[in-house]
């Protein structure tokens, strides 16, 4: 399913954002503040842009019904109140679906097996770490059974096997992936794409090879990279300088 | 999960059926079940027990089914609340309601305003300056992005304090000590009002609004998870609290007219049902309303017969009663209690 963002602009915050994903991870990355989470909240509505459109396969994504049915999202909200069970978090991911109490039973058991967190079914969200939570909240979002999957920063406070671990359950789903990322190196490992946000607009976009050169990263970042092959996997990886740039 | 609901409604009919038994006066138990058979059923009854009868249907019933409609309506507002503003210690009134009540009820009883109402005055005074607090709080809260749980918790807490200096003041101020003190009783909660004039709008309201509720638990399971998780599964965030809101000032503020501001259920009932069940909302939707009922009851039992014949405010022998309970579930029981 393709995701296509047409100038969309939110008050001063982002503007004029045009970026497209089809069958594909793409990534978006950019310095603390220039708008990548905005630019997702427009795409899971939960941030009305002022202008430009957000559209989901031919579909502008005001259809409340429609988008739930067809785009998960892992947002960065982390303030539960409530002990829900893990199968219970799971499970409100059929809440766009109409009900069907037995293929519910079998998308939530499938979706929690996917994930490997069967054995965590009866366990309280709250007490898990947050790698398990992460998994869990991408059972959920599996569980909804959407074609584009958004997420937020989804290895925030994750050790790096566990970032691994999240990146490749989102890329192993072969849907369409939109993810903000702040780890380049991540970012070129796992994405097709990737576009880069500063001070609120698009500054770059293509293959990592393409996009992540040390020019892009001087003005965008400020710091001083240099690019290395991976040795195994041949994607390109930076390396800092210890000094910032101005 | 049907055997616990079974459960909670043979406790419920065993509680009600006590409850119209115990008093002052005692109606032996098989008496009380008796007559109630027989006024439900429409059958006759032995003319010596016409006393006993009188005391079980036209004195005791009201009150005790009453107490029931109090208990079930304030445990399932507690519900709906804690989830609406996503915090654990929200309260019915913590949308001011019932300070803003009490305003309305103090003024009743020390100023003698709406006194053509006779004994309504105090239900109606009540009622009104309930829901106009509410409408205070509402409008004060929003913003142009809808309502947002904290603003309302805060507004809500903020213009409660208001309230209440404005319902003290009254009550300092009035001539009459008498008076002061029948607004403060009015204030903890009673169901000595209680008659059959005043179950059936309080009941109809509950039975509405749970039913509303239980419709809306997975829902409110999405949005007790943050507000852009609920959004991103296809609920219209700010249109549904809109929605929770109205609905749960109505139900509390006709629960707050008939039987006073009642403390401690709508806070604690939803903590012991979500401790037994966990935080899914259709299981608790189901059974905290029945708990709360079979709760109240006994405690307004308590209330009668504590200090005969004297009575207690409700709000007292709520927490003497729920208290000891609630520690000994939280020792028991591995609860996460907001956050972890």
């Amino acid at each position: 399913m393709r995701v296509e963002l047409t100038g969309v602009t939110v008050r001063n915050i982002v503007s004029d954002i045009t970026l497209h994903a089809s069958a594909e991870v793409v990534g978006i990355v950019g310095p603390n503040g220039s708008g990548k989470s905005t630019t997702l909240r427009c795409v899971y509505r939960a941030l009305k842009p002022d202008a430009g459109t957000v559209v989901l396969d031919g579909e502008n994504v005001h259809k409340r019904h429609f988008v739930a049915r067809h785009l998960a999202a892992l947002t960065q909200e982390s303030q539960v109140e409530f002990d829900f069970t893990v199968a219970e978090v799971v499970e409100m991911g059929r809440l766009p679906h109409d009900r069907d109490p037995v293929r519910d039973a079998r998308v939530v058991s499938d979706a929690l097996a996917t994930v490997d967190v069967s054995h965590l079914a009866s366990r309280s969200f709250l007490s898990l770490s947050g790698g398990e939570r992460q998994r869990v909240l991408i059972a959920r979002a599996i569980a909804q059974e959407p074609h584009v999957l958004v997420l937020d920063e989804p290895t925030n406070h994750l050790d790096i096997r566990h970032q691994l671990d999240v990146l490749g359950l989102a890329r192993g789903l072969g849907i369409t992936v939109l993810t903000v990322l702040h780890d380049l190196n991540l970012a070129a490992s796992y994405c097709d794409r990737l576009y880069v946000l500063d001070e609120g607009r698009v500054v770059a976009s293509g293959t990592p090879a393409e996009v992540l050169v040390p020019e892009l990263i001087a003005k965008v970042f400020h710091v001083t990279a240099h690019v290395v092959a991976h040795p195994t996997t041949g994607v390109p990886q930076l390396l800092f300088d210890q000094e910032v740039t101005p | 999960m049907i055997s616990k609901i079974g459960a909670l409604v043979g406790v419920l009919v065993v509680s009600i059926v006590a409850g119209v038994a115990l008093g002052p006066v005692s109606v032996p138990f098989g008496v009380t079940a008796d007559l109630l058979w027989e006024a439900f059923t429409g059958g006759t009854i032995p003319a010596g027990l016409a006393g006993q009868y009188h005391i079980v249907w036209d004195i005791r019933l009201p009150r005790v089914l009453l107490a029931a409609v109090v208990g079930a309506g304030l445990s399932t507002v507690g519900v709906a609340i804690q989830a609406m503003v996503r915090n654990a210690l929200a309260d019915p009134y913590v949308l001011g309601i019932s300070s803003g009540a009490s305003v309305g009820a103090t003024a009743v009883a020390t100023l003698g305003v709406l006194s053509g109402l006779g004994v309504y005055a105090l239900s109606v005074g009540a009622f009104l300056t309930g829901l106009g607090a509410t409408a205070l709080v509402y409008i004060t809260a929003r913003t142009s992005r809808g309502l947002t749980p904290l603003r309302l918790v805060l507004t809500g807490t903020a213009l409660a304090y208001g309230f209440s200096a404005v319902a003290m003041l009254l009550v300092f101020q009035a001539p009459r000590g008498e008076a002061a003190r029948a607004a403060m009783f009015w204030l903890l909660g009673s169901l000595g009002g209680a008659n059959w004039q005043s179950l059936p709008v309080a009941a109809v309201m509950t039975a509405a609004g749970i039913v509303y509720l239980a419709t809306k638990a997975r829902q409110l399971n999405a949005m007790a998870m943050g507000d852009e998780t609920a959004t991103t599964l296809g609920v219209a965030v700010n249109r549904f609290r809109t929605h929770l809101f109205i609905v749960t000032a109505a139900m509390t503020g006709v629960l707050v007219a008939v039987s006073g501001a009642v403390g401690f259920v709508g806070l604690m009932l939803p903590h012991l049902t979500r401790m037994v069940v966990g935080a899914d909302h259709r299981k608790v939707l189901a059974l905290a309303p029945l708990a709360g009922a079979s709760f109240l009851v006994w405690v307004d039992v308590a209330a009668r017969m504590l200090a005969a014949p004297e009575e207690l405010p409700l709000g007292v022998i709520t927490a003497a009663l729920g208290v000891p309970c609630f520690i000994f579930l939280m020792r028991r029981r591995s609860y996460v209690f907001g956050g972890s």
